[in-house]
């Protein structure tokens, strides 16, 4: 009896004794090495796995932000949206490099078709997928560049930064936006756009995507770009372009002076957390009279689109 | 009779509705303004030939074929060019087209415009499919594939069987009921001159058997035509579709991915067959074809002989008006037609009909979660698993929907008419294949 145990133990023991040996020698023999750096970026990226760096997932960027380290002793064209610039500084720590600061950016919503703006013509009631609206039909109001508003961005956002106004019909994006494409991404018209988030969240942009000519643009959106060129001619940092009647404000050479927004007619520029602008000089010329009785017209002046945090309404 | 054929695998039986099925083919009043796309057919877009300000006549080429899939387009009236811009199609997106102010009603000359029946087939077979080519015939099914390119089997392939679509399967639309009926003789010399150019002995002209005065009528006439005889079939959505067809007249499969041409056949409708006619004995391009306007509100339900080019609200006109309680104009029948955005879209090559539906029947039901029912893939002509490809490009998951061959998908919609949880099958399956579409023709460049 008691030999069979000892037989057993001993069997068995020994059994795992040479399998110890044998994957001691494997492991060695196919160890791969792996840089512990690697481990050490991962810890300090914000695990969000969103792939706004444009790598599958955070391991991945750890490893190309490690490799570019030691390869080519920088870091450039790698930079993790969403942890910004205090999670780049602290790779660069690890990695021992200097890390230049990015310009965070945010995702911006370039139209302003409004269920106000845009009346709707026809009812839409098929799947809810901008994706298959996109390629069935041209849009409520008639606008074929316009935003649908059936939410593939709200779907696509894993950070909770973008949500549809049911008042406008329109997205909305919020603080929580970490710039990682993702939404630009999903939406089938090219409307959203990663912009530089500016000095304060102060950004000036086109909200407007429509490629047509003047008429047909504004016969089916009040807020149309209709391509005047009034705002290229205005500004004086050569920052806007016009392509196929359609103005673009460049991010970079733009420097917020906001005379575009001034004299687009169609309040198609946006500024946004701007302060209210003063009330312009020619309110001052109205006869003493006119401004006693009609207080309202220097708060009308004032009252371009200036909302929180990029709403819009 | 004995038992009616049909094809194997699923296929519905919606109501047929056919409310046109006895009213006469009427010709419409030219348009006073003709809006010509140039995208009409599948394929490339033509090439506009004329400039603002251009006289043009009847049948006159206005565009030019711009590639091996793409077809001529020629003036369905007479009058000035008032400029070549964008116009808006039905779904709303706006596409380059030729607008042209009518001016009378003057036609090319070389056009015969009598009523006789030739019967006689003076071109040989290359000269039928080089006139079939020049006079911009397209299917007229609806999916308007350029003709000719059908009638070219590709090298090692041969025809045996012409089978002529007298289907018309879409509940409401009768356009073809009424073409065979009135002008059977014409469609048999077009199916003739087919045979001819596709040098094939046998020719089955397919109708379903709601159309019993059509079948009766055809085989009437096709007594005094060699190697074309008639098959009745049983009614059954979506019959009328090519491989369906197919299987059931002369039970062949098309392999997956592949054309007819696989099993020896190939199919052309019978309004295709009328204006392969027309092409080549009377040298009339496609300038008109016969639009059904229908639906349960509409005073006049009729079938209207037009000129390409007539904006739909003239047709609505004709048809005494747009019914108070419309709520959806579709073009093309109520099973794959879709919801036109406006009333201005011009006819085109390819318009079967115009179905105005009443509001309370064109609503669709709230979407309910998926139970599993498996009525989807009882019904899919085609065999595939609706419920699983739909969810597969809902999700993106593009690589499970090719895998399960999405591609083979017809668009009839069977799977969204059964569902009982009313799921847009259809609507995620269409973006699936656009999807799948897209990433294969990249796959091909690359």
């Amino acid at each position: 009896m008691d030999s069979i145990i000892i037989f057993a133990v001993a069997a068995l023991g020994g059994l795992g004794l040479i399998a110890a040996v044998i994957l001691y020698f494997v492991a060695n023999k196919f160890k791969v090495y792996e840089d512990p750096k690697i481990d050490e970026v991962e810890e300090a990226l914000p695990a969000a796995n969103c792939g706004g760096c444009g790598f599958p997932g955070c391991r991945a960027f750890a490893e190309a932000t490690t490799n570019s380290a030691k390869k080519n002793k920088n870091l450039e064209g790698l930079n993790c949206p969403v942890g910004g610039n205090d999670v780049m500084q602290t790779v660069g720590s690890i990695l021992g490099l200097e890390v230049e600061a990015a310009d965070p950016l945010i995702a911006v919503i370039r139209c302003n078709g409004t269920f106000k703006n845009t009346p709707a013509k026809v009812k839409y009631e098929g799947a809810t997928s901008c994706a298959f609206a996109h390629a069935l039909y041209g849009g409520e109001g008639g606008c074929q560049f316009g935003c649908l508003g059936l939410a593939d961005c709200v779907d696509a956002c894993d950070f909770d930064a973008i949500h549809m106004n049911p008042e406008t019909g329109l997205p909305v994006v919020n603080d929580k936006c970490t710039a990682c494409g993702a939404c630009v991404i999903a939406c089938p018209r090219d409307i959203i756009e990663l912009r530089k988030k500016g000095p304060k969240d102060k950004k000036i942009f086109v909200s407007c995507v429509n490629k047509e000519k003047g008429g047909p643009a504004k016969k089916n959106c009040s807020v149309a770009c209709i391509g005047c060129g009034k705002c290229d001619k205005v500004c004086k940092f050569d920052a806007i372009t016009i392509t196929s009647f359609l103005a673009y404000i460049d991010f970079e050479k733009c420097t917020l002076c906001r005379k575009c927004v001034e004299v687009c007619p169609t309040e198609a520029i946006w500024e946004v957390n701007f302060r209210p602008r003063k009330p312009k000089p020619v309110v001052e010329k109205v006869t003493v009279k006119a401004v006693e009785d009609k207080p309202a017209v220097a708060e009308k002046v004032e009252a371009k689109p200036a909302p929180d945090n990029n709403t819009k309404e | 009779m004995g038992i009616l054929k049909t094809f194997a695998l699923g296929g519905i039986h919606p109501e047929e509705n056919k409310l046109s099925s006895n009213a006469p083919i009427e010709k419409l009043a030219i348009p006073k303004q003709a809006i010509v796309p140039t995208g009409q057919n599948l394929g490339a877009p033509s090439k506009p030939l004329v400039k603002r300000g251009d006289v043009v006549k009847v049948g006159q080429l206005i565009a030019e074929a711009s590639g091996f899939i793409s077809t001529n387009i020629h003036s369905p009236v007479s009058g000035k060019v008032l400029k070549i811009d964008t116009v808006i199609d039905g779904t709303g997106y706006k596409r380059p087209g030729i607008v042209i102010n009518v001016e009378g009603d003057e036609w090319m000359d070389d056009i015969d415009r009598s009523e006789k029946l030739v019967t006689e087939i003076k071109l040989d077979g290359k000269a039928i499919i080089e006139r079939v080519k020049t006079a911009g015939l397209v299917g007229m099914g609806g999916a308007t594939f350029p003709t000719y390119v059908k009638l070219m089997p590709p090298p090692g392939k041969t025809a045996e069987y012409l089978i002529i679509n007298g289907v018309e399967c879409e509940p409401y639309l009768t356009s073809d009921h009424r073409l065979m009926l009135e002008k059977g003789a014409e469609i048999l010399v077009g199916t003739q001159i087919l045979m001819k150019a596709l040098n094939v002995e046998k020719a089955i002209i397919g109708i379903e058997n709601n159309k019993t005065d059509a079948i009766k009528h055809i085989q009437e006439l096709v007594k005094s035509f060699d190697g074309i005889s008639v098959q009745a079939l049983k009614v059954q959505y979506p019959q009328g579709g090519e491989k369906q067809l197919i299987k059931a007249v002369v039970n062949r499969e098309v392999p997956s991915g592949k054309l007819p041409i696989e099993v020896g056949c190939v199919v052309q409708n019978v309004g295709t067959a009328f204006s392969v006619y027309e092409a080549v004995q009377k040298n009339k391009p496609l300038i008109d074809r016969v639009v059904t306007v229908t639906g349960k509100a509409v005073k006049k339900p009729s079938n209207f002989l037009v000129r390409i080019g007539t904006p739909i609200s003239q047709l609505i006109e004709a048809a005494e008006g747009l019914p108070d309680n419309t709520g959806k104009i579709i073009g093309g029948g109520p099973m794959m037609g879709k919801a036109l955005t406006s009333t201005d879209v011009p006819v085109v090559k390819g318009s079967s009909g115009i179905l105005l539906m009443k509001n309370e029947e064109s609503q669709r039901k709230t979407e309910n979660p998926c139970i599993r029912c498996s009525k989807c893939t009882t019904v899919c002509p085609m065999g595939l698993e609706p419920f699983l490809l739909s969810k597969a490009s809902k999700l993106g998951k593009f690589e499970i929907a090719e895998d399960e061959l999405i591609m083979d998908c017809i668009e009839c919609g069977s799977c969204q008419y059964t569902c009982p949880a009313s799921i847009p099958l259809l609507d995620y399956l269409r973006l699936g294949k656009n999807k799948v579409g897209a990433i294969m023709r990249n796959r091909g460049r690359n």
